[in-house]
């Protein structure tokens, strides 16, 4: 897998609401396409089914690295205050359990939070500042309250004329062929 | 009192579809509007009047720690027996104000309250402006502010590490931990917001600067499925972070040893105080919001009602602290706890503490009526009393100090000049903070929102049929 996947074209379909945005998302699934992704102002209710996607990994990632923070957290205290230079304070054992929880909390947190994040950008191959998306004048809306279908050429199925009178019999308006400028 | 229990048993029957969240039924596009028009429409002059006092502030802010830097804290009123001032008293009221937007991002996020959605982003800007303040006393009160990163576990000169077991190096990474995690929460919250002002953006500043925050985002369902899994988590896991953080804050006074400071009750006491200050908050700058900027449907009478709510709960539950307080110190039989609590409610601070009682026990209690929990002039100055009042808490928990087991060296500590310029400039640059942000970025989560509209559900078949078709 490339860091940074080259998208050369992208055929842009249009749809009036949620539900037709779902409904098509199945016919395209149903029809064989793998590359094509839905463009929705919010997560759709139900999308991820519909396009056949699988359940993030995410969880996973953040269980491992919070793990090696809660790891990383004990062995931290336990060296500084039992190996490299303990210090009898108040009597209380060169390893204090007890009092070394907090610490080791709120490290396995903040790993977990930064994982949660950095996978999320990662995965999603982001920051994208080039798209052959961004080049179409109606895409735009899709953070306002339009909703798309996008299919890439490196589908298998593509086939511009084909994919694009598929789009339209599904309910597709406003259909673009988008090229990386 | 019948109809407090009417609304809560309608509200946990309802399913969420079926209830309307946002009044007024707006199209995808009016949400849109209504939110981004703040940010790109002409900065308003109350804005500018508003920005320059709360700016000067901050200037007395930097003012009064410049000095302090180069005097030292002796121009604090600080002094044996009253050796924690008002560094402490302002670090934990500003922490604890915070915790009202991380309960309302994660702890209602994961119990599926969908009317947090109108107020989520501003108070998770509010949580991150208050930690800000917050941590400006710890690093401040230190005194060699030039050896500060001796709080850190970083190999220093001395070549001795930091000591594990101090509550006061607990709260070094409980902070820390909470504002990072509260930061990264409100950032993956603002992503598809950042994109929308990105498209819409008009001028080449505002595009390159939304986009590059936006990193691109194209509101893709496979880049949804692990935004939602991203954001579930954070939710998930920033939840444990609502009870943890002012357990630490807690313990820094429960650990010692000191009576009326070394109680058990302290953790979920503190806890309840946080939250209870926090909404307050929330409501003082949601009212001001909805009447500056029209935003009327989605601050709206429910959410604002939710709101106080949860502060007669939060607030009946520092009642019943402070009343528990005083029968564990009679029930110890120990003389010198007994001596600690009669002497805040009738002792040189008895001002302080009957502030604090009549803010923060009595006031709440008015929300049992359904028409002042309604009527926006009551819940505004309510939710400035019980501020006053949750500031004065801590600082009758820290005064108590000004008596101890030696009746010789007993004194009363009174705040200085700087002391209290410090605390007027840490309002100034919360205030700033805020202003800049509603000024900049989108207050209200558009995304959120827009998801939360009937006609979002893929189900929905037009207003009539829209609740016979809800079913899957």
């Amino acid at each position: 897998m490339k860091l940074v996947k080259k998208i050369d074209r992208v055929i842009l379909a249009e749809f009036g609401s949620p539900k037709e945005l779902l409904k098509a998302a199945e016919k395209m699934r149903q029809e064989g396409y793998k590359e094509f992704d839905c463009h929705s102002p919010f997560h759709i209710h139900g999308m991820d089914a519909a396009m056949g996607l699988k359940r993030s990994p995410l969880g996973y990632i953040v269980f491992a690295f919070a793990t090696m923070g809660l790891l990383g957290a004990l062995g931290l205290q336990y060296w500084t205050s039992a190996v490299d230079y303990p210090l009898v304070i108040s009597g209380k054992p060169f390893f204090s359990g007890p009092a070394f929880v907090p610490v080791v909390f709120a490290l396995t947190i903040l790993t977990a939070a930064i994982t949660a994040v950095v996978g999320m950008i990662a995965i999603n191959r982001l920051p994208r500042l080039r798209h052959p998306l961004f080049s179409s004048d109606r895409f735009g809306k899709f953070s306002d309250g339009s909703f798309f279908i996008s299919v890439e050429s490196s589908d298998k199925k593509y086939n511009e004329a084909h994919t694009a009178g598929f789009l339209k019999t599904i309910g597709g308006q406003n259909i673009e062929i988008l090229k990386d400028e | 009192m019948a109809d407090l229990a009417q609304t809560a048993t309608k509200a946990l029957k309802e399913p969420a579809h079926h209830e309307r969240l946002i009044t007024g039924e707006p199209s995808f596009e009016q949400v849109t509007n209504a939110v981004s028009r703040v940010v790109e429409s002409k900065t308003p002059k109350a804005w500018w009047v508003l920005f320059g006092i709360s700016s000067s502030a901050t200037l007395l802010l930097l003012v009064a720690i410049a000095y302090l830097f180069w005097e030292g804290i002796g121009i604090w009123g600080l002094n044996v027996p009253v050796a924690w001032g008002l560094a402490i008293v302002n670090l934990v009221f500003w922490i604890g104000i915070g915790h009202a937007g991380t309960l309302i991002s994660a702890v209602l996020f994961l119990l599926r309250q969908r009317w947090r959605t109108s107020i989520n982003r501003f108070a998770e800007a509010m949580t991150i402006f208050a930690v800000i303040c917050a941590l400006i006393f710890p690093a401040i009160h230190v005194g060699r502010i030039w050896v500060v990163y001796y709080i850190f576990p970083i190999p220093n000169q001395m070549g001795v590490w930091p000591n594990f077991r101090s509550p006061l190096l607990w709260d070094v990474f409980a902070f820390g931990t909470y504002f990072t995690v509260s930061l990264l929460f409100w950032y993956v919250g603002l992503i598809p917001d950042l994109a929308t002002l990105r498209e819409r953006a008009t001028n080449r500043i505002k595009k390159i600067v939304y986009g590059v925050l936006s990193l691109g985002w194209y509101g893709g369902n496979k880049q949804w499925k692990h935004y939602e899994m991203a954001y579930l988590i954070l939710a998930a896991i920033a939840t444990p972070l609502v009870l943890s953080v002012h357990s630490i804050v807690s313990m820094d006074f429960a650990v010692s040893l000191l009576p009326g400071w070394h109680t058990t009750i302290f953790p979920p006491y503190f806890v309840a105080g946080a939250i209870f200050s926090g909404f307050a908050m929330v409501m003082t700058l949601a009212i001001l919001a909805r009447a500056a900027f029209g935003l009327k449907d989605i601050f709206n009478m429910r959410v604002l009602e939710r709101m106080n709510l949860i502060m007669l709960v939060t607030g009946s539950m520092v009642g019943y602290a402070y009343a528990m307080e005083f029968f564990i110190a009679w029930y110890s039989g120990n003389e010198y706890e007994m001596f600690a609590f009669v002497n805040r409610a009738f002792g040189p601070y008895a001002w302080a503490y009957w502030i604090m009682i009549s803010c923060n026990v009595i006031v709440p209690q008015f929300f049992w009526s359904k028409k002042l929990r309604t009527n926006i002039a009551f819940m505004f100055i309510a939710s400035i009393l019980i501020n006053v009042g949750m500031w004065f808490e801590r600082f009758v928990i820290v005064v108590t100090l000004s008596r101890d087991y030696l009746p010789s060296a007993w004194g009363y500590y009174t705040p200085t000049f700087w002391d209290i310029a410090i605390l007027i400039g840490s309002f100034g640059l919360f205030f700033s903070l805020f202003l800049l942000f509603l000024r900049f970025l989108p207050m209200v989560a558009m995304s959120e929102v827009k998801g939360v509209l009937p006609q979002a559900d893929p189900h929905f078949a037009g207003n009539k049929q829209a609740h016979s078709q809800a079913v899957s």
